[in-house]
């Protein structure tokens, strides 16, 4: 996997739990473009180990000249974010890699309806731009707590078609109202917490809306789970799992080599053979279908977890 | 280095011709003895000084031979280059993608100077100089995926992913194995492979769409794919059958060795960046089986895989007809003698 060393140019507070970072390369050179929605995996070496975090990229995705995330502080996830918080500084140096897109446009759209909840601010951000540059009808419903935590404000452009619904205020998002009478065509892209996704696939089934019209962001931070074992196979070695560890996170502080690119369940490439399975795999990705769940032959590090007496990998 | 481009045809008198410098980087598919469907990805680029694997696009002595005959082709059926209108942004990205790469590995013949988003591409080959702006459609002659697309060899297609699947949304095809882009456009990957026998049985499709969903833009990849076409014919389409089905059976003992071509695909995979669309190359190579046999390891073993090939193989790649005579034109060449691995020949 292709990595890039950059420094950390801008730090901003963007609200009390969220942060602003610009990364540029230390030579001033240009970094790749991306697309709208697409993420960077952030390395934050920990003492021994080295933790890694997708965020979504929230600058223009045509500018080379440097790559924006924004990182809302969680106290109880497994500990990045509290790491980007407290302990990188602006002229830092960090490792990231290049863009990826698990969460893009779909160009052939009539119209785009971008709905975020919370953080699930951050992909659009980066769409927006390009919506704009491709001059693609959209419109943008931002919801949020209150104004304070609503760090996304900073952010958006003050337009006609970019709305704020502030709860605190009484000013709920109405998925009804949103979603009711946009023209033929149109798709709508979610991203926030579970429950506004599930309403929002919900409310689009009931107006007869095409499920390939109905977008949602997929990939989630690993969850932590009870501490567990694996066997390596090659090697024989039995691998500890910690309780705010993944299983992908653990392999790498073991050195086992393993590829991997979302580090949240949905591109595929930390699959992994299971050569014996004594127990139940704990499958937490996007990736695999039921059918191959159940047969526990295949199991994705990034995200999944085991419970039980014995789970070998063919690594 | 000054490359020479060939005078030659690839229709009516077939004049193409193979140097030695090229029979002896040609792209010979096989590194065993046996052929079966499997998913053949490696990294790319990256190979042997000189080889085709060396560079992202590869040009050769036929570049010019091959842009003149894809002119010929477009101007008979401009059907065989489509682009859905969701797929200009990719087609800018590839148009990005191979001047770049071309400027960076060719500086003598390709030179590309950018100023924000005003262009200027010198092509020497092909005596283009152009000043165009980046993004803006108006600025060239035709859409961006066409105006590249005549200036690199091979075919193109470029695929939308949504739905967990990847979409035949644009393409130039016009040195094809006998498939249709007017037919597959806007197909989906299963819909588009599906004439293609036993590999979906084996598993081969599922996991090459996998695969190629997980391709990022920091890497790509490539694998090869042959067949074998009577004469050196790029435009072996089924739109035009008819003029070249029935030069099938214009192969004789006498003649086999001259007029039978290995054909190779040199298949490529690219995520691009601003599109999240994905480019997918397929450069065809011809070599006849008179210039395959000047490499011994290559003789002796295109002899074993065309014996011993899955009969199905062998008719779906539609040299079923001829595979008697090719095989024993190339028995000659094989003394039994145990090959080295790998697909590069022995000094
Ligand atoms: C997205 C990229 C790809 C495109 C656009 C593509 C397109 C095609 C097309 C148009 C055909 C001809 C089917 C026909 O007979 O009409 C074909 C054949 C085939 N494809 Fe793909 N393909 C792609 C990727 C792959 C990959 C990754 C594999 C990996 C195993 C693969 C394996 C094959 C095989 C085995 C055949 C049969 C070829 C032969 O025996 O001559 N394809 N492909
Ligand atoms: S790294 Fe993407 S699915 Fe595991």
């Amino acid at each position: 996997m292709r990595k890039l060393a950059l420094k950390v140019t801008e730090i901003e507070t963007l609200s009390p739990l969220v942060k602003r970072f610009r990364f540029e390369d230390p030579k001033g050179g240009a970094l790749p473009v991306f697309s709208g929605g697409a993420h960077i995996t952030v390395e934050m070496p920990e003492g021994e180990t080295i933790r890694r975090n997708s965020y979504s990229l929230i600058s223009d995705p045509y500018d080379g000249s440097g790559y924006e995330i924004a990182v809302r502080r969680e106290d109880r996830g497994r500990g990045g974010s509290r790491f980007m918080h407290t302990q990188v500084r602006e002229g830092d140096e960090i490792t990231v890699s290049s863009p990826a897109n698990l969460f893009q446009l779909d160009l052939r759209a009539r119209k785009h309806v971008l709905l975020a909840g919370g953080i699930g601010i951050t992909p659009f951000l980066s769409q927006l731009r390009q919506l704009g540059m491709e001059q693609k009808p959209y419109e943008l419903h931002y919801a949020a707590r209150s104004r304070e935590e609503a760090a996304g404000l900073k952010l958006l452009p003050e337009a006609a078609h970019i709305h704020i619904h502030i709860s605190e205020e009484g000013a709920r998002m109405d998925l009804g109202a949103i979603l009711d009478g946009q023209p033929l065509g149109t798709h709508v892209y979610t991203c926030g917490p579970d429950g506004l996704i599930k309403a929002v696939a919900d409310q689009a089934s009931r107006l007869g809306w095409p499920r390939t019209a109905v977008h949602s962001e997929a990939f989630t931070a690993p969850p932590p789970g009870e501490p567990f074992e694996v066997v390596v196979k090659s090697s024989g070695k039995t691998v500890t799992v910690k309780a705010d560890q993944s299983l992908l996170e653990a392999l790498e502080a073991a050195k086992v080599e393993i590829d991997y690119s979302c580090r949240g369940g949905a591109c595929g490439r930390c699959q992994t053979h299971v050569t014996a399975c004594d127990g139940r795999i704990l499958h937490n990705d996007h990736w695999l279908s039921e059918a191959e769940r159940a047969e526990q032959k295949t199991i994705m590090p990034c995200m999944s977890r085991f419970k039980g007496a014995r789970l070998e990998l063919d690594l | 280095m000054t490359m020479q481009f060939n005078e030659e045809t690839f229709r009516g008198d077939y004049t193409f011709r193979n140097s030695p410098a090229a029979v002896r980087r040609f792209p010979f598919p096989f590194d065993r003895d046996s052929y079966a469907y499997s998913v053949n990805i490696e990294q790319h680029p990256g190979g042997p000084k000189g080889s085709p694997f060396e560079f992202a696009f590869d040009v050769d002595e036929h570049y010019v031979a091959e842009m003149k005959d894809r002119e010929i082709t477009l101007a008979e059926d401009p059907m065989r280059c489509q682009s859905l209108p969701h797929m200009e942004l990719a087609g800018w990205d590839l148009l990005e993608l191979i001047m770049v790469s071309k400027a960076r590995d060719y500086p003598e013949l390709f030179k590309l100077t950018r100023d924000g988003n005003a262009w200027h591409w010198i092509n020497k080959p092909l005596g283009i100089d152009k000043k165009f702006t980046f993004l803006d459609p108006t600025t060239l002659p035709c859409g961006p995926m066409e105006y590249i697309t005549r200036q690199a060899q091979g075919d193109f297609a470029l695929l939308h992913e949504r739905e967990g699947n990847l979409w035949l949304d644009a393409g130039m095809v016009t040195s094809q194995a006998d498939w249709s882009l007017d037919f597959d456009v806007g197909m989906n990957f299963f819909e588009w492979h599906a004439p293609v026998p036993k590999a979906r049985k084996m598993g081969v499709f599922d996991k090459a769409l996998k695969f190629l969903l997980a391709v990022t833009q920091e890497q790509s990849y490539r694998r090869l794919n042959w067949t074998m076409t009577v004469n050196p014919r790029l435009d072996t389409s089924p739109e035009n059958y008819h003029k070249w089905g029935p030069e099938k059976r214009t192969i004789t003992p006498e003649n086999v060795g001259a007029k039978q071509f290995l054909r190779v695909e040199l298949q490529t995979f690219w995520r691009l960046p601003r599109s999240n669309a994905l480019a997918f190359p397929i450069r065809c190579y011809l070599c006849n089986l008179e210039d395959i046999a000047t490499q011994p390891k290559w003789g002796r073993r295109l002899h074993r895989v065309l014996r011993d090939i899955d009969p199905d193989l062998a008719e779906y790649k539609g040299f079923a007809v001829n595979q008697k005579m090719i095989v024993e034109y190339l028995s000659q060449y094989d003394d039994g003698a145990p090959t080295s691995p790998g697909i590069f020949p022995e000094d």
